[in-house]
């Protein structure tokens, strides 16, 4: 009754976020237009430009609260998420440097940022080991941030020699944006989504296992080391994907899990699947408020994700301590 | 039965082996407890037994069966462990975590224990907690989440349950309700193989003690057998009596300040 809800709201913004726009349509004829009736026009504007944008949206949200959901589970830790914890910066590196090499497309583009979002995650968890361990954390946040310095840095190196309007796009997409959504973007994407999705629900059952820590997991028959390395490649592949597709899109990924649990949930199966939910509906929302702030021009989506989540994340800061 | 047989392990770069040809048997019908100073090996031990780190020689096996013939999955289903701490990050439901301890009986599409699992209610209840069950993780006292750790091991349905230190920060009517809990397990049959820093308590409860002295076993046998003055003071470097508890008749610890004529010279 309640995931009906959530569903149904969900569905609501994405009609709303197709209805609003220089031409606003009536919701009726937004409904009419998917179903390619009623005036050509419209039928064209919504098909072509405003249904892929939504669901571009969708997609992200549903990839990125996934994936926080997974990382807060595995971890242990109720501050992690993509964003934060440098695997966006590096699924972004891993990106840039795939364009700069004259490779795009929808295989080798998401697995470069597979590539460099993997090792992101790798080099802040060992970052964290040598620095006191993944017990505070804190640390592992901190190791988080000094790889998202560095691959910002990276970025800027690898955009040096670029022409002007090639930085500008790469500096919109930086932050974060579904604003250019097509059609093939939207297919491949939720391919990777889909395919993170249901490897993540048949994990769910040994993410609950990690949450209670590493020795209660071998306790109970899981190798916690072999088990969260799956997880945090999962992540990494959700994160990759939907960073290849719409840029950074910070935050989502620790606030949406915090809310599906917030409802009542505790087991990761439904966890995993209300913050799919949650995920897509928060940033179908936040792309709304991003052309409704200030119209004609557009905020970033990734800075309005960010304006609501870095007040969360000290709320939560402070719970830690 | 759990049983070590010349069980070595040894860290990486360290110089000496911190569990050295440790050989003993953990029974069923039977408390068993193992002792020693800090440092001993007591917790090594519980690691190589959940095989978070390797043995170098030796066997450990469950009712015969070598470790190492025995996946993860089909260990846990056997031996029961409550490892020395745990916190949640994410409160649950007590009656949530302690199905948790169903786990390894699950694959991954099976549907999650309900509320009224009779293997949950039979676990909550053999732990004395089912009052709690609607009560959510991080609303428990220490005794409390205890037995609620305790209960998830229960849940488990082996017939060893292995605690490292489970009294560690109870007091006084938690810690004995606690060890009056493991002997009435142990009488309904469950193999309970206890590490523990409370010697005289253990002198009371256990059917086997096994002193552990820098990896290697000091002393074993019946509390009689193990707790002997000029053992326990060469394991423990302190002064101490032994003397009989006047209730039961166990022996029992009484450490001396450090200045009478049995202080050993070397000690500050």
């Amino acid at each position: 009754m309640l995931w009906l809800g959530v569903a149904l709201a969900v569905l609501v913004l994405a009609v709303a976020a197709i209805a609003y726009g220089a031409v606003p349509i009536g919701a009726h004829a937004v409904i009419d237009a998917i179903a390619g009736r009623g005036d050509p026009v419209t039928v064209a504007i919504v098909r072509t430009l405003r249904l892929p944008r939504a669901v571009l949206a969708l997609l992200v949200g549903a990839g990125l609260g996934m994936a926080g959901a997974a990382l807060q589970g595995a971890l242990r830790n109720a501050l992690a998420e993509p964003y934060l914890l440098g695997v966006s910066g590096g699924a972004a590196v891993g990106a840039v440097t795939a364009v700069a090499l004259g490779a795009s497309g929808p295989l080798v583009l998401p697995l470069a940022s597979f590539a460099g979002a993997a090792l992101a995650i790798a080099v802040a968890l060992l970052v964290a080991r040598a620095s006191g361990g993944r017990a505070d954390p804190r640390v592992l946040l901190m190791a988080g941030v000094i790889v998202g310095a560095f691959a910002n840095a990276a970025i800027m190196v690898l955009l040096s020699n670029a022409p002007p309007n090639e930085v500008r796009n790469a500096l919109w997409w930086m932050m974060g944006s579904v604003a250019d959504a097509g059609w093939l973007t939207v297919s491949w994407l939720a391919v990777y989504v889909a395919l993170g999705a249901a490897l993540l629900l048949w994990l769910a059952r040994d993410i609950d296992i990690l949450s209670l820590g590493e020795e209660s997991a071998a306790a109970l028959g899981v190798d916690a080391a072999r088990a969260s390395r799956g997880i945090f490649l999962i992540a990494a592949l959700l994160s990759a994907a939907t960073v290849a597709a719409a840029g950074l899109v910070g935050f989502v990924g620790l606030v949406v899990p915090h809310l599906v649990r917030s409802l009542g949930v505790r087991r990761h199966r439904a966890l995993i699947a209300g913050a799919a939910l949650v995920g897509a509906g928060l940033v179908v929302a936040a792309d709304l408020v991003a052309r409704l702030a200030r119209p004609p021009a557009e905020l970033p989506l990734g800075a309005v994700t960010a304006l609501l989540g870095v007040p969360f994340f000290l709320v939560q800061l402070r719970r830690l301590s | 039965m759990i049983r070590f047989d010349r069980t070595v392990v040894r860290y990486p770069r360290a110089a000496v082996a911190a569990v050295d040809l440790v050989s003993f048997v953990a029974v069923r019908g039977a408390v068993t407890a193992v002792v020693g100073p800090n440092g001993s090996g007591k917790s090594t031990l519980v690691r190589a037994l959940l095989r978070l780190t390797p043995l170098a020689a030796g066997v450990i096996a469950i009712d015969d069966v070598p470790l190492s013939q025995l996946d993860r999955r089909a260990l846990a289903q056997r031996v029961a462990v409550v490892a020395q701490r745990e916190s949640l990050v994410f409160p649950l439901p007590v009656w949530e975590y302690v199905a948790l301890g169903r786990h390894p009986h699950e694959g991954p599409w099976t549907a999650a224990p309900s509320r009224t699992d009779a293997a949950i209610a039979a676990a909550l209840d053999r732990a004395g907690i089912s009052p709690l069950a609607d009560r959510s993780t991080d609303e428990l006292s220490g005794g409390e989440w205890q037995r609620v750790r305790i209960a998830r091991a229960l849940a488990q349905g082996g017939e060893a349950l292995v605690l490292d230190e489970p009294t560690t920060f109870l007091d006084i009517a938690h810690e004995m309700s606690m060890f009056e809990l493991f002997a009435r397990l142990a009488k309904d049959g469950m193999a309970v193989l206890l590490v523990s820093h409370q010697l005289n308590l253990v002198a009371r409860f256990a059917d086997t003690i096994v002193l552990l002295h820098r990896g290697r076993v000091a002393a074993a046998g019946t509390p009689a057998d193990v707790m002997r003055a000029s053992v326990l003071e060469e394991v423990y470097e302190w002064p101490l009596l032994i003397t009989r508890d006047p209730a039961v008749g166990a022996p029992a610890l009484l450490p001396l300040r450090n200045r009478g004529p049995r202080s050993p010279s070397q000690l500050p």
